[in-house]
């Protein structure tokens, strides 16, 4: 049994003119376990909510969607957020440090509405990726770069079947781009956690083998081209 | 890392609001104890100060007015009363002891008390009796000598031998000095009563001080009245108060003072409103200070919803931190209350004598910091309730 699983899920919002705008629309999707796959998607094709409702932020309208054998959709509000806490990764665009907590109090912050918070694991994650002296330093006091490796760390101290990744190197320059990506998936890969990752950077998604069109995927995204895309 | 981490973290993330919110309820949790311990504690003291005596006699008049003349050294006399009036009652059988007072002058603002000897053989509370510190002396009747309160000796900086010019009437007037002079012979150990602020001198030396009216030279203010039997002063309340109509009988001199209070109850309950006002103001202050600072908080809400934070735990988090705000605040409450209630004292001392203890235990030690903690965590329940219904996906992006 793939480790995500989507069937016919739904979710629309009203639009400003009146009735509703869907935004996700999606028949079928799955992931295997330890497997890794990008996502094309332009701004607006919902990309976000997408990942939002696997991540149980966001509550479909229909349609399911089971993680680990889990169905998402049919759990209740702390149960989605216990399953999030335990089983889900999530790196933003934004990275999403909290700013009063230190690099190592990031990842602690991640682990604790989890399974519990692991110091030694925390500092090995942040080891791993490079940051092994700057672990009692601020967000505020780190490059883009090292926020983003912060986030990658906070990600993976859950030790989660499944990291989701939104646009994880939109802040990023070329080079740090292409090195951050490299230890997502090499974090990923080590730590036996399957990777679904979306972005519209081709030079990103060029590195993925499981490559998809969004729009492929959700049928309520705009095909490329479309006004408004 | 636990929810009192997070609460700790954003603490100090908002330390200046923080700081000013815990400062406010400090002041209205110290103002609060300082307000009912002052109340409680006068209470007590005013009415169980008697100097040893169950009442007191004088001129016809208010008998608080008479109590606190002659108790409590404050007011004026409300007159005189002749020296056989003092003999008669004296003699009367249920009288253990009496003994006169004449008022008159002060020096340097601190009233000389004229009596005899007898009231310093007397207990004046329990089995305390007054003491010289060593190297004094009690003085002797008919003689210019005096004998000083601590707390009077020490204002005044008057010590054994040094010799001064009382001054009349009730209020230092510098024009008013008499020629008399008296010499110190003795400074009482301090009894913490009003007899510390008071210069005692022989009765017939304030009778007879140059410049006095001739006319009164044997009238005496007050009697103070030990009775053998308390009993016996529901008998002589009949005889000067009911009957008579030349002088009042002041008895029991505990009840007397609780008419003060009754007097100076809405005094009481003005203190307490202003108390509570406050208290409600800090309330309000800490309801407002993490209100206010929810739009910026709701990010980190969101981020924190978004690791796998239940609503639930976002919303004790908030709660906590305003009951921690609370007992930050109560904390430094017991250090403002200290200085406050010890001015307050300071204060209460040097104008009546009383001495209140602002050290002593009092209930209001418990339930206004815990009443307060609990307020101050009910007023986290509103901006709770904010963090409650925070939106994840909208604040996730940041607000720019």
């Amino acid at each position: 049994m793939p480790l995500l699983e989507i069937a016919n899920l739904i979710k629309a919002y009203p639009s400003p003119e009146g009735g509703t705008h869907t935004v996700v629309d999606v028949p079928e999707f799955s992931l295997g376990e330890a497997r890794q796959v990008g996502l094309r998607g332009e701004s607006g094709s919902g990309k976000t909510t997408f990942l939002n409702l696997i991540a149980g932020i966001l509550k479909p309208d229909s349609g399911h969607i089971f993680i680990d054998g889990k169905a998402m959709s049919d759990l209740g509000e702390p149960e989605r957020d216990r399953l999030r806490a335990t089983t889900i990764g999530y790196i933003f665009q934004t990275f999403n440090l909290l700013q009063g907590f230190t690099c190592l109090e990031n990842v602690l912050l991640g682990m604790s509405f989890g399974p519990g918070a692991d110091r030694d694991f925390a500092t090995a994650l942040l080891k791993r990726v490079g940051l092994e002296s700057r672990l009692n330093h601020y967000p505020r006091q780190l490059s883009t770069g090292q926020q983003q490796r912060v986030a990658v760390a906070r990600a993976l101290a859950n030790r989660p079947k499944l990291v989701l990744a939104d646009e994880p190197t939109g802040n990023l320059d070329p080079r740090n781009s292409r090195e951050s990506l490299q230890l997502i998936r090499e974090a990923c890969r080590e730590n036996g956690a399957a990777l679904l990752l979306v972005s519209h950077d081709q030079p990103v998604l060029d590195q993925f083998e499981d490559v998809h069109a969004l729009h492929d995927v959700n049928r309520a995204a705009l095909q490329p081209g479309e006004a408004g895309a | 890392m636990t929810l009192f981490r997070i609460v700790f973290k954003s603490l100090r993330q908002h330390l200046l609001s923080t700081a000013v919110t815990a400062l406010s309820l400090a002041l209205a949790v110290g103002l609060l104890m300082t307000v009912w311990v002052v109340k409680e504690q006068s209470h007590a003291t005013f009415t169980n100060v008697t100097a040893g005596f169950d009442a007191v006699l004088g001129a016809r008049g208010s008998k608080l007015q008479l109590v606190l003349n002659a108790i409590f050294h404050l007011e004026a006399s409300p007159g005189n009363i002749r020296w056989s009036d003092y003999q008669f009652i004296r003699k009367n059988r249920a009288v253990q002891l009496a003994v006169p007072l004449a008022v008159g002058d002060n020096y340097r603002g601190y009233r000389l008390v004229g009596t005899e000897t007898s009231l310093f053989n007397h207990a004046y509370d329990g089995d305390k009796t007054y003491e010289v510190l060593p190297g004094g002396r009690i003085f002797e009747d008919g003689y210019k000598e005096a004998v000083v309160g601590s707390f009077a000796a020490r204002r005044l900086g008057l010590k054994v031998g040094d010799k001064f010019n009382p001054y009349h009437g009730l209020i230092f007037d510098e024009e008013a000095r008499h020629a008399d002079v008296y010499i110190v012979v003795g400074v009482l150990k301090p009894t913490n009563t009003p007899a510390d602020r008071v210069i005692w001198i022989p009765i017939q030396g304030l009778q007879t001080m140059a410049g006095h009216d001739p006319k009164a030279a044997t009238d005496v203010s007050a009697v103070l009245v030990k009775l053998r039997a308390p009993t016996a002063g529901f008998m002589l309340d009949q005889m000067y108060n009911k009957q008579g109509d030349k002088m009042t009988f002041a008895f029991p001199i505990g009840a007397v003072m609780s008419q003060l209070f009754d007097k100076i109850g809405w005094f009481d309950k003005v203190l307490e409103a202003v108390a509570y006002l406050v208290a409600l103001v800090a309330i309000g202050s800490i309801l407002a200070s993490i209100y206010n600072s929810m739009n910026e908080r709701r990010r980190d809400i969101a981020i924190m919803r978004a690791l796998g934070a239940r609503r639930a735990t976002v919303f004790s988090a908030v709660v906590l931190e305003a009951g921690a705000i609370a007992s930050l605040g109560v904390l430094i409450g017991f250090a403002f209350y200290a200085v406050i209630m010890s001015m307050a004292a300071n204060l209460i001392r040097q104008q009546t004598g009383a001495v209140l203890e602002p050290f002593v235990w009092h209930k209001v030690m418990l339930w206004a910091p815990l009443g307060m903690i609990a307020l101050g965590a009910l007023a986290g329940v509103v901006p709770a309730f904010k963090a409650y219904r925070t939106h994840v996906a909208e604040h996730l992006a940041p607000v720019s």
